[in-house]
């Protein structure tokens, strides 16, 4: 049984307007297993990432998602990542009077929050105190996001473009990241651009317009991604790549 | 327990630092009502305090290129349930001059109490004045606290205040501050207030920028809920060229208070800039599913974002 899966999952933004962001989507990610997800902008991938966490305003039209067998139906975003599932976002928002070291110990009151700081490659006696908010720049606020999730050794981490706004050379820091996600024994949902992040994965699956269009060996996916070739596109040739 | 025991408990428990009262190399003035509880002064301070009919006057003096240490720590309150205390007070740092004031305005058992500040601030050329202000109004609403100081910040001067009523009731606040600032002169004001039940909250915080290159930051951070009502009225005028000033406003509402936020900005020099950012609502919903999603729950999440903000 798949830790996660989504069965024929349509999902569209305004019920007037019923264009389908999500067309029967169906896709699943297995126990320990880092999954890529690559598709253009706009083709629906952090639409997917809200709706398995369940953001306000994120209901499918139809279709299942289920973890760990269950279906999530209508559970809040606490209740869901309470049963291990949680999420990196794409601009993960500032706080005000939040130090770096008391948001990455919400949930984890012993932790090494050190240690973490050093697996993202910040300096923990620069960082630390710190306060969540706009001084830190949108790489190292991304960065801090992605410690406060391995923090929380989660069954399953959907990360949304980790490697956004996040320099060349620090890939690197993003590949440990995920290779620590694995090491505990979690799933990684990774969504991702860059060919590099996601030939880490033991999976990958490619979506365009709503769809998973291929899936299987990511060196596999993301030859079939740069082709441009697309079974869902009218004639054959991606219209979002 | 004497007075002056029941207001430095009172004073600790506000977050204040007793040792600070008992430290002979840090100045300190604390007064219950109209009476002058304890006091002690330092090289190059000077304080000629005494009580008056219905409070304290205060003249309060930093030598011209005195540089103190440690803070001048201030505590004020009324220990009784029903009272008034007027406090009246005269600062002056002379030129050069350098000094951090710490002031504690505790009312424990109020329940019909006023507490009217009435200050004037004078900030010589190239000193620097820190002023941070908690207060603590006990848990039944019953005061009332008018705080009205006007503030002249001189030449390459510095000011910063920062205000903060986080814990317990606030009853009714009304701050009007006014700070006019000169040449290469500095000043930021913060205020920090959570209201709730019936509380009622005004924060007037105008800043002119009279001289070249003057800076200006009003930064208000104010929380309520219940009932709770809340005014924020900011206002920068730059009036000089160079001058830059930014007021910073902030609102969470929750239940059925009602926020409103007012800022005002007026350039009337064209080499002068003025900015503002206001954000009146609910707790951000971003935040609260990013805390969501780290498994808090709503409540909890709510009150770290309230808190962080009140910080």
């Amino acid at each position: 049984m798949p830790m996660l899966e989504i069965n024929d999952l349509v999902y569209t933004a305004d019920v007037l307007r019923p264009s389908r962001i999500l067309d029967g989507l169906t896709f699943s990610v297995e126990a320990g297993e880092v999954h890529a997800l690559l598709g253009a902008n706009g083709t629906g991938k952090s639409t997917l990432a809200y709706l398995i966490m369940g953001c306000g305003g994120y209901r499918p039209a139809s279709g299942d998602i289920l973890f760990e067998g269950s279906a999530l139906g209508h559970r809040p975003i606490h209740e869901r990542a309470r049963l291990g599932i949680t999420m990196a976002w794409q601009e993960p928002v500032r706080f005000e009077g939040i130090t770096v070291n008391d948001y990455l110990t919400f949930r984890n009151k012993g932790a090494d929050t050190a240690e973490l700081l050093a697996l993202v490659g910040l300096n923990p006696a620069l960082y630390g105190c710190r306060m969540v908010d706009r001084a830190l720049s949108g790489g190292e606020r991304k960065r801090i996001e992605l410690a406060s999730i391995l923090v929380l050794r989660p069954k399953l981490a959907i990360l949304d473009e980790p490697d956004s706004g996040i320099d060349m050379l620090s890939t690197n820091d993003i590949i440990n990241v995920i290779t620590a996600f694995k090491r505990n024994g979690a799933a990684v949902l990774l969504i991702t651009h860059r060919e590099e992040i996601a030939m880490i994965a033991d999976r990958s699956s490619q979506l365009c317009n709503g769809r998973i269009i291929c899936s299987g060996d990511p060196a596999k996916v993301a030859e079939h991604y740069k082709s441009r070739h697309c079974m869902t596109c009218s004639d054959g040739e991606c219209h979002y790549v | 327990m004497s007075e002056l025991e029941e207001l430095i408990a009172c004073f600790s428990g506000a977050g204040g630092d007793e040792k600070a009262l008992a430290d002979a190399a840090s100045a300190h003035l604390a007064a219950s009502g109209h009476r002058i509880l304890s006091s002690r002064t330092v090289e190059g301070l000077v304080v000629d305090a005494r009580g008056t009919w219905n409070g304290i006057r205060a003249r309060v003096t930093v030598k011209a290129g005195v540089k103190l240490r440690n803070p001048v720590h201030m505590c004020f309150g009324v220990l009784h349930k029903k009272g008034t205390q007027k406090i009246e007070m005269d600062v002056r740092l002379e030129e050069g001059a350098s000094a951090h004031f710490i002031a504690h305005c505790l009312f424990p058992k109020a329940e019909k109490v006023r507490h009217i500040m009435d200050a004037t601030v004078s900030i010589g050329e190239g000193a620097e004045m820190r002023y941070s202000e908690t207060h603590y109004h006990g848990l039944s609403g019953g005061v009332e606290v008018v705080p009205k100081l006007s503030v002249q910040v001189g030449r390459n001067g510095r000011y910063f205040t920062d205000f903060t009523l986080t814990t317990g009731r606030v009853g009714k606040l009304a701050i009007d501050y006014t700070v006019e600032v000169a040449e290469n002169a500095v000043a930021e004001l913060t205020a920090r207030v959570f209201g709730h039940g019936s509380d009622d909250i005004h924060i007037r915080d105008k800043v002119l920028l009279t001289g070249k290159n003057a800076r200006g930051l009003i930064k208000t951070r104010v929380a309520i809920e219940d009932d709770a009502t809340a005014e924020v009225t900011g206002i920068t005028e730059g009036n000089a060229s160079g001058a830059r000033g930014h007021v910073d406003c902030m609102e969470i509402v929750k239940d059925r208070a009602v926020a409103r936020a007012i800022p005002i900005v007026q350039v009337n020099d064209p080499g002068a800039k003025v900015t503002h950012e206001a954000a009146i609502g609910s707790v951000d919903k971003r935040q609260m599913e990013t805390l969501m999603a780290h498994g808090l729950l709503p409540e909890e999440a709510v009150d770290i974002i309230v808190k962080g903000m009140l910080r």
